[in-house]
């Protein structure tokens, strides 16, 4: 049996509502990520991509029913007490947000707010070496003159600046695993690659699992090592990054390809997939994506696919270029 | 910055002309509250001239019903007024900003309670419950304080709860539980430091109402007793003597300038910090 990777999801499902009007926002995901792995999870807005990972953390609405399994380090995350969950996030487990304008406290110092994250997990630090440690996070997120800008407020750094200390906070404790939700997204596209560039380092600096969970496939290109395409609260499709762009299997995962503008082609309008996402509570039968589907057949309205593995490529589409388990 | 600035008021260095000019009314009245003894050539309780003079050089104000000097007894009322205020106030705070704060993060059964608490204490005129409070207390300005404290705190539990509910619901909360940190700390490091702003405007408005229910108890017998010379039972006494208008004047002029100087920094304060307004 092969060693337990450091981060595994398993059937994770996340429901919302009472008895009787419950809607599923992740509808049984299953993902895993080791050390020195980056795994990208791409989906639209909605799609249940940052839910899912918010609720293995214990991060979800009071309101949310969240079962299935998230294992880290071989411990499992759903259920855990409070108390101990809290003694993972923010030292093992590191956490990006999407906007780094109102991530941060705007009434604390950058250094201050840094220095907290290591005071709550290590208590004998002391005050100053906490500090000393700022430092040394800004330096190592590329911020330049780092001692005098850990006295700074966040309103006085620009965004990608705010979004690099926001990275520096969550790797303040060495983590094992960085889950960065939409880490780019509020930024513009040449910050976007500075910051992809300092995950990326840090990565392998550190030899951490990151996670990236974005909506922009563009992103993962060159950075993500495998990415799990969701939709409708499912992974629709999971397979190496190169392999998933040679060999797209599942028609959303073509369409979002081919979503990715391409600057050497000349064309009048960009593509987009036809439609919107089916709302919670009102999927269609069969296949969720049918609707919205170019390649769509009779029965893909009536049964659901199953999800097909081949050589690590996965996908679950009755036409993917899968053979079936038996046939492997 | 500065150069794209707009105001309706004309500005005096950094600040606004009204808050310049409420600081100006404030601190004249905490010297007179320190320095009533020194700058009053009487004392306010004694009889020391013939009763009702009109104002002349030796009684600026006049004297009262009792011969005793107006001036001076309007001079020594700031040290009555004042100090309530403020012990008013900074207990209705407390109080409030501490239970809102708490029904705000915590909700639930308890949070619930403690807002319909508010609710039946706001659901009475402020001034009649006042009145029950310390009627039921009996006369005293120290139980017309505990009674103020009683109407005045759920102000400020509705304030306070309203921020933290706002305040809970921002990103860098989530980012702090992210981060591991215990629900105590996420209310007191990055919720709490973010709701001060409007109850501390409010808080200097309520500090010239307070002065206000504090002179209207004593008015009406419920507050400072006789021959405390407290603005409320000045205005009562002269109220008695309506040909005499001086006996009312020095404390109603009193009442007037500090009500007025802490709302102009109260004011001031608002447009101060509301970033909009700059």
């Amino acid at each position: 049996m092969r060693q337990e990777p450091l981060f595994s999801v398993q059937d994770l499902r996340v429901s919302f509502g009472r008895h009787g009007h419950q809607f599923e926002a992740v509808r049984g995901i299953n993902l895993h990520v080791d050390h020195g792995e980056v795994l990208g999870i791409v989906g639209e807005s909605g799609s249940g991509k940052s839910v899912g990972m918010l609720a293995a953390l214990g991060l979800q609405a009071k309101t949310a029913q969240v079962r299935g399994s998230a294992k880290f380090r071989g411990r499992e995350l759903v259920g855990m007490p409070r108390r101990e969950l809290r003694t993972l996030r923010g030292s093992r487990i590191g956490m990006i947000f999407q906007d780094p304008l109102s991530s941060l406290n705007p009434v604390m110092t950058v250094g201050a707010q840094i220095a907290e994250t290591i005071l709550l997990h290590n208590s004998a630090v002391s005050k100053k070496a906490a500090l000393d440690r700022a430092v040394e996070l800004l330096a190592l997120v590329a911020i330049s003159q780092p001692d005098r800008r850990i006295h700074q407020f966040p309103h006085e750094f620009s965004g990608g600046m705010r979004q690099r200390v926001m990275i520096a906070m969550a790797v303040a404790n060495d983590p094992d695993l960085l889950i960065a939700d939409e880490p780019t997204t509020a930024l513009d596209v040449t910050v976007q690659a500075q910051i992809m560039d300092v995950l990326g380092d840090l990565k392998k600096r550190l030899n951490l699992g990151l996670i990236l969970i974005t909506h922009d496939l563009g992103v993962l290109a060159g950075h993500a090592d495998r990415v799990a395409v969701v939709y409708s609260g499912e992974v629709v499709e999971q397979a190496g990054i190169d392999d998933l762009f040679e060999r797209p299997s599942h028609p959303y995962t073509r369409g979002l390809i081919a979503s990715i503008p391409d600057m050497s082609e000349e064309k009048d309008r960009l593509f987009s997939i036809e439609g919107a996402p089916p709302p919670l509570g009102r999927l269609p039968g069969g296949c969720a994506f049918h609707p919205r589907c170019p390649q769509v057949q009779p029965i893909c309205r009536t049964a659901a696919p199953v999800l097909r593995t081949y050589e690590g490529h996965s996908a679950s589409c009755h036409f993917a270029d899968i053979p079936a388990e038996g046939a492997a | 910055m500065s150069a794209l600035s707009f105001s309706s008021f004309r500005r005096v260095g950094w600040i606004s002309l009204p808050l310049a000019v409420g600081i100006a009314i404030v601190l004249f009245w905490l010297v007179v509250t320190f320095l009533a003894p020194v700058m009053s050539s009487y004392d306010p309780i004694d009889m020391v001239g013939r009763r009702l003079q009109a104002p002349s050089w030796q009684h600026w104000l006049g004297t009262d019903a009792l011969g005793r000097d107006v001036l001076s007894r309007t001079l020594h009322g700031a040290r009555h007024s004042l100090p309530i205020a403020v012990i008013v106030v900074a207990l209705s705070v407390a109080i409030g900003a501490l239970l809102g704060a708490i029904s705000g993060f915590i909700g639930g059964l308890g949070g619930a309670a403690i807002m319909r608490l508010v609710d039946v204490t706001l659901s009475f005129p402020p001034m009649l419950l006042a009145m029950a409070v310390a009627a039921s207390l009996g006369p005293g300005l120290e139980n017309a304080a505990i009674a103020m404290v009683i109407v005045w705190w759920p102000v400020y539990a509705r304030l306070m709860r309203a921020q933290v509910l706002e305040v809970r619901e921002r990103e860098h909360v989530e980012a702090a539980i992210a981060a591991g940190a215990s629900r105590p700390r996420v209310l007191l490091k990055h919720i709490l430091p973010l709701c001060w702003t409007p109850v501390l405007i409010s808080a200097t408005m309520d500090l010239g109402q307070v002065i206000l229910l504090a002179a209207s108890l004593s008015f009406i017998g419920l507050g400072a007793a006789p021959p405390t010379p407290e603005w409320g039972s000045m205005i009562s006494d002269g109220a008695a003597q309506f040909y005499s208008w001086w006996v009312a004047l020095g404390p109603g002029l009193a009442i007037l300038t500090i009500v007025l100087g802490f709302n102009f920094v109260g004011d001031g304060l608002h447009d101060y910090f509301d970033p909009k307004s700059k």
